[in-house]
């Protein structure tokens, strides 16, 4: 059961299978503390894209010869639910699941002050339940989230977003569909405040100027999710904060 | 002097918070004279500082703190002890014994068993080596009564109030006894399961209100309804028994 | 037994010479180490090369085989990369299952190749829908002295180009084997290079003891005709814009000049 490669992918007036511009995000929104047991987790729903980050720690390593001596560990697993694409996947971690868990991990450590928790680990888990293309990336934006959620201190957070090149144009944020017919393809998770690309992968195929187009492309990208990123984290106090002042209301009414 | 943020305005890590003669307070690093926050939760200028109150973070050892523990395992020399930190830390059978440790004779589960709660200060702590308790001193040891509740140990402080002002009166206007471990975790003792649980209430609203000023007034009336509601539900029912 | 981690001494005086422009074996910033290419060193595989750049030691085996294509690719072969840090490589390797490394190198190796389509697949359908040629490329690193990927990439280029394919014709269903070989149709060739970051300066082709030292690496892999087909950063440092931008145009021309090596006129 393999889906129909459709004709087109953008039409004459530069819009795209799912009505988007082309520098346009998919509507993105990010729930933060959602599980009661992990340290911290968030949640995202980007497009199709639906995506649970938990973490856990710091805490003690086990085992305990992966400790090391002048910060934390953090370990890093990236996943997809069996039932998360068209076709059926097989709930034993790939290669690229393997390779994802790798970049990944190598891509939000930047952000963390590990050095403040010397031999312990942080332990970070996405899981895609739903994919629809740009996964890595949505998963690193709401990994980020998680890992602030825990209170784990933090340089910066850490937003991802994808551009590429479909049918000849320049677009942001591609989808499954984009990513296999079109031209190139690649993720990219920023810093702002250092100005730092911590992750950048690429396939297709792209000229030099192209490229330079497409790495602006993403960085504005990622600028529109860190925003979406910072109102998730606020909108879990302001609820909080709403909820006291409404009590008091309710409580100032009864005298 | 640049600074970017009101008193009291939420931020998130990353966010720029002042810049040049600024000093790094809690939850800030400080990176090109430039001052960012790293935790989200509540900045606060103060003197030529900044600092954010965290809403979330855990509790890290620190020499000289008193903490609420629970025991997860019993070794040859002593216990490994939960405290809610990254670390567990150790507690060994010389810091619990007032005379030496004779493993032959001296049974460490009879003292302390897996599952137990005691309260401890914390010795020593740096980082090559997980932090080491002691139960040698006075108001130490196993507890025995009592409930403990824990909260986030950002909002500890909130709890003792300035010069122990809130504490006090939790203290006065619930008749229980109440122990406060840096970790967050807090024993209150009293005489009824009753007063306990009115403590407990109380500790709860100073968590979630932490922010806001005024809080210890409130809490006081809180507590005083509570206390004159159950009066009121007290007499009733003996209205009611006596009538019958 | 030598540990193969630099003293601590050795690392800050590679990293202050990169400050100032250099490197402790002389090299310029942007210059390889010395490569040696040989093929058809196995005559058992179908294609088979061995590269040295520097000290470190890559052989790539090509094999075929006929199986079944992909359902969305119903004629075309399929093309499968697959590395193996062997033990004997280096201290640092364990025997087992492919762990993260190997894997990230084999398909940093594989994106080179399928997006660039080297390989014209098209050319491998036996029986459409049914029966193709998988081209199986397997990587053997022999010794790790730093930048694995680009000598990967490279001895899997010259692998490519030294694969031959028996003649064969499909009667009733069969495939019967014809005497006489032809090359395997190659239509690009994909270079990979590497950097490593150290604070501002970006550095071509590191060999071990920078790779322990650097902040972070970038590969960036070039086509025949300049465009770039792959991209990979590893490790746990950043790159800037800027940065990134200047190592995709030296990434350009050195792919040029390293292509040279194994691609004759």
């Amino acid at each position: 059961m393999s889906q129909k490669k459709p004709e087109k992918l953008i039409d004459e007036n530069e819009i795209r299978l799912d009505g988007r511009k082309l520098n346009e995000i998919r509507p993105t929104k990010i729930e933060v503390g959602i599980l009661g047991n992990a340290d911290g987790s968030a949640y995202i729903e980007q497009g199709k894209n639906k995506i649970l980050a938990a973490v856990y720690g710091p805490k003690e390593v086990h085992p305990k010869h992966l400790a090391l001596p002048d910060r934390a560990v953090l370990r890093c697993r990236y996943h997809m639910a069996p039932f998360s694409v068209e076709e059926r996947k097989s709930p034993a971690p790939s290669r690229r699941e393997l390779e994802l868990s790798k970049v990944i991990r190598e891509c939000l450590e930047p952000s963390i002050f590990t050095e403040y928790y010397p031999r312990t680990s942080i332990d970070l888990f996405i899981e895609v339940l739903q994919a629809d293309g740009g996964t890595r990336c949505a998963g690193i934006t709401v990994a980020s989230v998680a890992l602030a959620d825990a209170g784990i201190p933090m340089r910066d957070l850490v937003s991802a977003c994808a551009a590429g090149k479909v049918e000849g144009r320049l677009v942001l944020d591609l989808t499954d569909v984009e990513d296999k017919a079109g031209e190139a393809d690649m993720p990219l998770a920023y810093m702002p405040n250092a100005n730092a690309i911590t992750l950048l992968q690429m396939d297709g195929m792209l000229t030099g100027e192209e490229f330079e187009q497409v790495v602006n492309l993403a960085i504005d990208g990622c600028k529109q999710v860190g925003q979406i990123q910072k109102e998730a984290l606020r909108a879990k106090y302001v609820v909080a904060k709403e909820a006291e002042a409404e009590k008091e209301e309710a409580e100032e009414g009864e005298e | 002097m640049p600074v970017f943020y009101e008193r009291r305005q939420l931020v998130t890590p990353g966010d720029l918070l002042a810049e040049n003669d600024y000093v790094a307070g809690e939850n800030t690093h400080k990176e090109n004279g430039r001052i960012y926050a790293t935790r989200v939760g509540l900045v606060n200028y103060a003197d030529k500082g900044v600092y954010v109150v965290a809403l979330k973070s855990f509790y890290v050892p620190m020499v000289g703190d008193t903490v609420i523990g629970k025991v997860v395992e019993v070794t040859l020399g002593g216990w490994v002890v939960d405290i809610r930190a990254p670390y567990l830390a150790m507690l060994r059978a010389s810091d619990a014994l007032e005379r030496p440790f004779k493993p032959q004779k001296d049974d460490l589960p009879s003292l302390f068993d897996v599952g137990d709660m005691l309260i401890a200060n914390i010795v020593a702590y740096d980082r090559t080596r997980d932090p080491l308790l002691t139960v040698l001193e006075r108001g130490l040891g196993k507890i025995t009564r009592g409930q403990i509740i824990e909260i986030t140990p950002t909002k500890i402080p909130r709890v003792i109030g300035k010069q122990g002002s809130m504490i006090s009166m939790l203290k006065q206007e619930t008749g229980c006894q109440i122990t406060i471990g840096q970790n967050g975790r807090i024993l209150i003792s009293g005489k009824s399961p009753e007063d306990e649980r009115l403590a407990a209430m109380a500790i709860r609203k100073i968590e979630q209100e932490a922010h806001t000023s005024g809080l210890t007034d409130r809490v006081t009336e809180m507590l005083r309804k509570e206390k004159g509601e159950k009066e009121v539900i007290k007499n009733v029912t003996e209205e009611t028994r006596k009538t019958n | 037994m030598s540990s193969i981690m630099a003293s601590r001494v050795r690392q800050k005086r590679i990293a202050q010479l990169i400050s100032r422009g250099k490197r402790l074996d002389g090299r310029g910033l942007t210059d390889y180490r010395k490569v040696q290419v040989e093929v058809g060193l196995i005559e058992r595989a179908e294609g088979s090369a061995r590269v040295r750049l520097g000290k470190t030691e890559v052989l790539v085996g090509v094999k075929f085989e006929m199986g079944e294509p992909f359902p969305d690719t119903p004629n075309e072969g399929v093309l499968t990369v697959n590395a193996e840090l062997v033990p004997l490589a280096s201290p640092t390797f364990e025997p087992g299952p492919p762990d993260e490394n190997s894997i990230e190198l084999a398909r940093v190796v594989d994106r080179g190749i399928r997006e660039s389509k080297a390989i014209a697949t098209d050319e491998l359908c036996i029986e459409p829908g049914e029966k193709v040629f998988v081209v199986f490329v397997d990587v053997y690193v022999l010794n790790h002295d730093g930048n694995l990927i680009d000598a990967s990439c490279l001895a899997a280029l010259a692998a490519l180009l030294n694969t031959k394919m028996f003649n064969y014709e499909v009667k009733e269903g069969e495939v019967k084997i014809k005497p006489g070989y032809k090359p395997l149709p190659i239509r690009n060739h994909p270079v990979a290079v590497t950097f490593a970051k150290f604070n501002d300066k970006l550095v071509v082709d590191p060999w071990l003891e920078e790779e322990q030292v650097m902040d972070a690496r970038l590969t960036m892999t070039v086509e025949k005709d300049g465009k770039i087909c792959a991209i990979q950063k590893g490790g746990y440092g950043y790159f800037t814009a800027e940065q990134v931008l200047e190592a995709s145009k030296i990434a350009r021309q050195k792919a040029e000049e390293q292509r040279k090596l194994v691609v004759k006129e």
